[in-house]
């Protein structure tokens, strides 16, 4: 594309296609794959913003944020988007974001004020499993019970280090407590999240670490109504992802134009069946049919982005200790 | 031992060897000057890098002496589908991790058949997570790798000792004693090693059924420095101690094999007067045959699981498939344009220890290589563009060691044989490596080939840190449609996977072994 740009320029061919500007935004794999949200985005964008939309999936959010911080100041990208809340702390230290002018009336259990990074969608953290499974209704009901679970290497994934702050927020001091009675129901740690709801759906465990909003997807798309989540009484944790644009972006308002585009109704209506998350903003159409079954947690937990970094390394070491005994 | 003629010069084999090693450090030392000072090894580091020793040293022990039987009998029973088997029994080590671990779990796994058997035995169930959940894995995929690298050692045997030992009227055991002990303690400690190596740098394997911390692998802390706590310095760290274990190891281990060499014969089948006994028989056809199930079940399972995806597959399937095949065919070329050489170098020195840079390319962290590219590629130029190129030097160096193992001994004992004739024929330098050396290690050449070519296939590496939405390769499409729930999906891309791997392996080293076996 690249070159087919620079040679309409060259030879004056077609000045419209070379003045296409170019929007370039990195996101998670799962974003850009032929069913993720994806391919929706960037017909519905370019048909406003007569760009050139060009998403780049790497990874997950985690590797998403190495990657910036190896490219640094140099990188191409203009807009970042599929950071969460545990991430952003670290994403400002860079330094590479600029403030953003988007405001929205968002849909979130928390008010939402960050200056720099806008929500797009958010889920609730929750254990997965089969409707005939009688599930715990808290951490201390499945440390006792027998039940297995599957969990995230919460070094590796963010749906492992979303578990390791939601035990953190709802026992603050007693969380190493709850780790060790959980210590004997794990199975095993994954990596990432596919690799654990992979050996779920093999039936390796009795419970996954997911998203309240999984069962949503086997019901919608697989028409299979036999997953369900358990609801714990201590809440739920969030996941709210965000984007954010930098400040060495050479189209600064093409990207400001992409982050009033990601909370509006063209936008929000298509993540719900998607990335099979909540909308940031619910669209005029409400959610699909279907997100009505899922289990709504009573109380959602979440860490202020700027308190994570330090109480992550305390909950990673008191994980760490847990569960090598 | 008389002095050898060398009719190979060294300059490109010390060429490719400087290089393999500048690849490695240029890495080390870009990732190095990025990191900030002041980080050292936490205590979980100490304990990963314990565990990592620990389940390294009982994987390859196990999977070399279990090898020993199986190769042997492969080695002195001749029966139909025989080749097939041998082709078959090398899948394992080539099959993707991701793809192995869900074959292995159908099998072993809690609802797994083996449980069901058990279950329905009245016996209690087994659980495949933890410390014997990686062993067990490991020997899975090593297994084959010993047995096939020990089962060439068995055929560079002449077949004419053993018909002396049998006019001898030797026993069994003094069969082994004169012929193939010698042999084994020229191969086990190097193949021991390798497969030490391959567990050492071991990462989905332990991270999916290590089962937590308790099965921290040094690559896995490796990776959580680079991608989550991006301290390049603790991931330097790491990575020097992984260079340092490997490598340290594999080369004392070279220092002190001692250097044996069989002399040349001619290459007739090799009948077994010695285990022509019914228990012999019987005994050879139960190591084959418990072998074969414990590597070939996990495999049908794949295949099973894999028909159901197949008709599921999007096009972009496909074009990953397209972009796979040609990055293996790729990582083919750069191996043998690094490993024949070398090969040549160091077969005709009196020490082995030079091929332990081969090992370097095995035990440096790809994570790190890549990382260590990647800035170094960044100041003049989009590392996207250098994706692929990345990815094919980088399967290319992972497969060094196993092409320098293979080929290595073979070539030592050529140029001894025919060094001397070559030198009087005044065959030397290129005309000695087309008219003696190629022709005498088609088969090796081969099998290195197929193993480099399906490795690259399910690599799923670095591409991961430099995955460009265009060129996506097979194994990363198959982690997206997991991504994306597409399981049964992602099923059907795992069989493609497998496929196209052992088409690769097959094709190579079959290639190879044309009209070569008699």
């Amino acid at each position: 594309m690249k070159y087919l740009t620079f040679a309409a320029a060259t030879f004056g061919a077609s000045a419209a296609l070379a003045q296409t500007p170019v929007l370039t935004v990195y996101t998670y794999d799962s974003f850009t794959s032929d069913w993720g949200p994806g391919p929706v985005i960037e017909k519905a964008f370019e048909e406003v913003c007569a760009c050139d939309l060009n998403l780049v999936g790497m990874g997950d959010g985690a590797a998403l944020l190495a990657r910036l911080r190896l490219e640094g100041a140099r990188s191409d990208a203009d807009v970042v988007m599929g950071l969460d809340t545990s991430l952003i702390a670290a994403a400002k230290e860079t330094g590479l974001f600029a403030e953003t002018p988007v405001e929205a009336a968002y849909d979130l259990p928390v008010a939402w004020n960050d200056p720099v990074f806008v929500p797009y969608d958010w889920g609730y953290f929750a254990f997965v499993h089969n409707k005939d499974f009688e599930a715990p209704t808290d951490f201390r009901a499945l440390a006792e019970s027998d039940a297995s679970i599957i969990i995230q290497d919460p070094r590796s994934s963010t749906p492992g280090l979303g578990l390791l702050m939601w035990v953190k927020s709802a026992y603050g001091d007693e969380a190493s407590a709850i780790w060790e009675g959980l210590a004997d129901n794990v199975v095993t740690v994954t990596k990432g999240w596919s690799e654990a709801y992979g050996l779920f759906l093999e039936g390796e465990s009795d419970m996954v670490l997911s998203y309240t909003t999984s069962p949503a997807y086997h019901l919608i798309a697989e028409d299979d109504d036999s997953k369900t989540t358990a609801s714990f009484t201590e809440g739920h944790y969030m996941q709210i992802e965000v984007l954010g644009r930098l400040a060495g972006s050479d189209t600064p308002d093409l990207a400001a134009q992409f982050m009033e585009f990601m909370v509006s109704d063209a936008a929000q209506s298509a993540l719900p069946t998607t990335n099979w998350m909540y909308p940031a903003v619910t669209p005029d159409g409400g959610l699909p049919d279907g997100f009505d079954t899922l289990t709504t947690p009573e109380k959602a937990l979440l860490t202020p982005a700027e308190e994570v970094p330090a109480i992550r390394e305390e909950a990673l070491a008191e994980w760490l200790n847990a569960l090598s005994q | 031992m008389a002095q050898r003629i060398v009719p190979i010069g060294s300059r490109a084999g010390i060429g490719a060897a400087g290089l393999t090693l500048a690849l490695i450090l240029a890495a080390l030392v870009a990732v190095l000057l990025r990191a900030e000072a002041g980080s050292g090894l936490a205590p979980s580091d100490w304990a990963a890098i314990r565990f990592t020793v620990h389940q390294a040293l009982w994987s390859a022990g196990l999977s070399v002496l279990l090898a020993l039987p199986v190769a042997r009998a492969l080695a002195r029973r001749r029966f139909v589908g025989r080749g097939a088997l041998v082709t078959l029994l090398g899948a394992p080590f080539i099959l993707p991790v991701i793809v192995a671990v869900f074959g292995l779990l159908t099998v072993f796994g809690r609802n797994g058949w083996m449980n069901d058997l058990l279950a329905a035995l009245g016996l209690p169930g087994v659980s495949v997570y933890g410390f014997h959940g990686v062993v067990l894995a490991h020997v899975f995929f090593n297994l084959p790798l010993a047995t096939r690298l020990l089962l060439q050692g068995w055929q560079t045997i002449p077949a004419e000792r053993f018909r002396l030992a049998a006019q001898l009227r030797l026993t069994p055991w003094a069969v082994f004693q004169a012929i193939e002990r010698p042999m084994l303690l020229q191969m086990v400690p190097g193949i021991f090693v390798l497969i030490f190596v391959i567990c050492l740098t071991s990462f989905a394997v332990a991270l999916t059924l290590g089962g937590g911390p308790r099965a921290t692998t040094v690559e896995l802390a490796i990776y959580q420095a680079f991608r989550f706590d991006f301290d390049l310095g603790r991931a330097a760290m790491l990575s020097v101690v992984q260079l340092v274990l490997a490598g340290g190891l594999a080369l004392a281990a070279l220092r002190f094999v001692p250097q044996i060499s069989v002399g040349g014969g001619l290459d007739r089948v090799r009948q077994r007067w010695d285990a022509n006994r019914a228990a012999q028989r019987l005994l050879d056809g139960a190591w084959i045959t418990s072998a074969a199930a414990f590597l070939l079940l996990p495999l049908c399972a794949v295949v099973l699981r894999g028909l159901g995806g197949l008709a599921l597959m999007p096009v972009s399937v496909w074009e990953a498939a397209g972009i796979s095949i040609a990055v293996a065919g790729l990582s083919i070329c750069v191996m043998l344009a690094l490993a024949l050489p070398m090969s040549g170098w160091i077969a005709s020195r009196r020490g082995g220890g030079m091929e332990a840079i081969g090992l370097l390319g095995l035990s440096a962290s790809p994570l790190m290589i890549g990382t260590g590219w990647f800035l170094l590629i960044n100041p003049v130029a989009d590392p996207f563009d250098f994706a692929l190129a990345v990815t094919v030097i980088v399967n290319a160096m992972m497969a060094l060691p196993f092409a320098l193992r293979t080929m290595v001994p073979p070539m030592r004992d050529t140029i001894q044989v025919y060094g001397r004739l070559a030198a009087t024929l005044d065959l030397r330098g290129f005309g000695f490596w087309r008219i003696v050396l190629l022709p005498r290690l088609r088969s090796q050449i081969g099998f290195a080939a197929g193993l480099t070519g399906a490795l690259s296939m399910g690599d799923l590496g670095v591409i991961t840190l430099f995955a460009n939405p265009d060129r996506v390769t097979l194994p990363l499409q198959m982690y997206r449609l997991m991504g994306a729930y597409q399981m049964e999906a992602a099923a059907g891309a795992a069989l493609l996977l497998l496929v196209l791997s052992l088409a690769v392996f097959w094709i190579c080293d079959r290639g190879g072994r044309l009209r070569a076996e008699a």
